[in-house]
């Protein structure tokens, strides 16, 4: 890997953004990996738009991901997938949940899934995160890692699952491990 | 050896750095992009025998981290930069007597303002006023390591030494290499009595700004050393060339490679005192230079001053082509270096049209009910006084019950003008951090000057908006031992208020009946609307 992997994490305030920006650092990390993150706390985290960013590779510099620089979009929420589209390229690929959170002056859900399917076509993975962990763990706060799940284990992050699965571990305070652990699971076959 | 590496946060590298170095004494108020450096310590301070304060406002932290120092302690002050214009009354002083015990302070800016209401404050502009040593790391590993570099240029000099972050570096995380901690005693120090050093009277104190200049020049010296102020690169040959400090340095590595240049940079570790010598051999050849810099351009105007007599034919970029207003960008630096060398690059400009997704009351937050209380009874005549907090939200939309914004403390402070001069009513709300913190002088003020001020302390039992720390109302120390609680209503009725109402804002009824009857008053009024902070609340049942 010459250039360095940019993962762009969109969602709204309290999505638990940041703990998935951890285990991806820690798994970049345990293989060896150069790493560097960015996120944003205080007023920036309650409830309105926000992002993370995970850049990993041989050297990596800025924190920071320029527009149109991000090889992986994940949003947790569909308005706030669409919002990053200005972090990708014609190879950009997103991976968003197919979770509304509507607010005061925003977009209709079927208007958002719309522009994202006709944007993106086959670059984009519309993944039932929520549904599914609601459904089957009944709870939806680990749809973050099912969705990061979802894309080790098909290799939409250069980064084995085993090396997620450790971060997660060391990440992830012990009482509420095996939920995630299951969720992250779950995105294996799902 | 090898060294462990760990993934840390910029703030969380500032905290290892201090703990490699000894620290002994810990002061803060949080404020983002600062506060991980206080809720860390909260929590290791005792374990690693150290002393750890959240104070009552940026001011008495500094304060306090003084006293330490002239009684000997390694001590550590950390804020945002808008604490610091709350403490430079005492900061400034302290640069003419110096420390005894070595200080270094954290100051966290803000460029974008991704969470600061208020201004882009560049607070490197203290240097001048003060003459204050500041270092500016770029990375987390840099936060360690120029933390324990500022001890040992406060040991050295005696003089506090400011490690200035940002919040792309504060806020940054990368694996840093951990040194293992040795075990300390609590350390007791003496304060031994100097009223040459301690005592800042005239015509001592002119003495005292003769012997602050001449450690400065002692620390410019120190700083020409290979290990600090670094160039990389070539410069021999280059015409062009850049010089930097802090997150814009790793910005521009980015640019670079990204359009396949090599230049030299000069990475200014030191903002002040600054490196006249590396500056002058960096430019003496150079043909052109451009200043990375974010928010203004404090160091072009240093090196423009340089080269009148070291290269006057120099030409010198860095506002010309780099915003004055926003954080920078490895893009936003590509685009500088195209423009200067005649290059076209590609900028991908696609702005999604959607609307603003604004930041909003947490569901269950205490506020909303004073919120909307406040939308039912808005009108021209019933001005409503923001004040630094969770509360600002009071100003977004669907509410939008906030006609003013200013700094900690500051809404109460200018109702007390707006309604000495008009016939308005004025509402003002502040969170009970933030009545501590400042609240309680404009408070006095209105009593002292007969205003009729309705003040609101939406007392949600923490300091909410940077991470729940605690503060004097709570009862708890930073190192969770149990304390006096101090209560916003005891002491508004010490400073002379009259009217005044405990009330738990869920009652939004009796609530909305007393502001009215509060409202009609013609003198100050205080209301304490308590409910704890719901997702403390939610945090303390788990």
């Amino acid at each position: 890997m010459n250039n360095a992997f940019n993962i762009v994490i969109a969602g709204v305030g309290g999505q638990g953004l940041i703990t998935l920006t951890q285990i991806l650092a820690e798994a970049a990390l345990s293989e060896g990996y150069d790493v560097k993150t960015s996120e944003l706390h205080g007023i920036a985290q309650r409830g309105g738009s926000i992002e993370t960013y995970i850049k990993f590779g041989k050297k990596v510099y800025s924190p920071l991901v320029d527009p149109g620089k991000a090889d992986l979009i994940i949003s947790l929420e569909l308005q706030e997938g669409l919002r990053k589209i200005g972090f990708s390229n014609p190879k950009t690929i997103f991976v968003v949940n197919d979770s509304f959170i509507p607010y005061h002056g925003g977009l209709e859900e079927e208007e958002v899934k719309g522009k994202l399917s006709t944007l993106l076509k086959k670059r984009l993975h519309l993944v039932p995160a929520s549904l599914v962990c609601k459904k089957e763990l009944d709870n939806e706060v680990v749809s973050g890692i099912y969705l990061l799940g979802f894309c080790v284990f098909r290799n939409l992050i250069p980064l084995k699952p085993e090396s997620v699965l450790k971060a997660i571990e060391k990440n992830v305070p012990a009482k509420h491990l095996e939920i995630n652990r299951q969720s992250c699971h779950l995105a294996k076959n799902g | 050896m090898k060294l462990d590496q760990k993934i840390l946060l910029g703030n969380e590298a500032i905290v290892q750095g201090a703990l490699e170095a000894g620290v002994n004494f810990v002061s803060t108020y949080p404020g983002t992009p600062s506060s991980e450096i206080g809720n860390v310590f909260s929590r290791l301070a005792k374990k690693n025998n150290v002393y750890f304060e959240f104070s009552t406002n940026e001011k008495v932290a500094l304060e306090a981290s003084i006293g330490a120092s002239f009684s000997g302690l390694k001590t550590l002050v950390a804020m945002k930069n808008f604490g610091v214009n709350v403490c430079s009354d005492s900061l400034i002083p302290l640069m003419y007597t110096g420390t005894v015990g070595p200080m270094v302070i954290i100051v966290g800016d803000d460029p974008s303002c991704w969470s600061s209401a208020q201004s882009e404050e560049n607070s490197r502009g203290f240097a001048y006023l003060g003459h204050i040593p500041i270092l500016e790391p770029s990375d987390p590993q840099e936060c360690k390591d120029f933390t324990k570099l500022a001890y040992e240029i406060s040991e050295r000099f005696k003089l506090p030494v400011i490690l200035r972050t940002t919040t792309r570096v504060a806020h940054q995380r990368m694996p840093v290499a951990i040194e293992p901690l040795n075990p300390r005693p609590l350390l007791k120090g003496r304060f031994v009595k100097n009223s040459h050093q301690f005592i800042t009277m005239p015509p001592r104190v002119l003495e005292m700004k003769k012997e602050l200049l001449e450690k400065i020049e002692k620390i410019r010296q120190f700083s020409d050393k290979p290990s600090i102020n670094k160039i990389y690169g070539s410069v021999k040959s280059a015409k062009l060339g850049i010089i930097t400090s802090g997150i814009s340095y790793l910005h521009a590595k980015e640019a670079l490679t990204e359009l396949g240049l090599e230049l030299p940079i000069l990475k200014l570790d030191f903002f002040y005192p600054l490196s006249e010598k590396k500056i002058n051999g960096f430019i003496r050849n150079l043909k052109k230079v451009l200043v990375v810099e974010e928010l203004e351009g404090f160091l072009e105007k240093e090196i423009a001053g340089l080269a009148k007599n070291n290269n006057p034919k120099l030409e010198i970029f860095g506002k010309n082509v780099l915003s004055e207003i926003g954080e920078l960008g490895p893009q936003k630096i590509a685009t500088a270096l195209a423009k200067i060398l005649g290059k076209k690059i590609k900028v991908q400009n696609i702005k999604p049209d959607i609307p603003k997704r604004f930041p909003k009351p947490c569901l269950g937050c205490p506020h909303i009910f004073t919120f909307s209380i406040l939308k039912k009874m808005s009108s021209e005549n019933i001005v409503f006084g923001g004040d630094i907090g969770c509360y600002m939200l009071a100003g977004v939309p669907p509410f939008e019950v906030q006609d003013y914004l200013f700094s900690m403390g500051s809404s109460t402070g200018v109702a007390h003008g707006i309604g000495k001069s008009t016939n308005q009513k004025v509402i003002t709300l502040m969170g009970d951090s933030t009545f501590f913190h400042s609240g309680i002088p404009a408070l006095i003020n209105t009593v002292f000057n007969k205003s009729a001020v309705l003040m609101i302390v939406l007392d949600n039992r923490t300091t909410a908006m940077t991470g729940h720390q605690t503060n004097p109302g709570i009862g708890k120390t930073g190192m969770d031992e149990a304390t006096t609680e101090l209560k916003p209503e005891d002491i508004a009725r010490a400073c002379g208020v009259k009217n005044i109402k405990v009330i738990d804002p869920v009652n939004i009824q009796e609530y909305e009946a007393v502001i009215k009857e509060f409202l009609a008053k013609d003198e100050p009024s205080l209301i304490v609307a308590r409910r704890i902070c719901v997702l403390l609340a939610q945090r303390q049942v788990k």
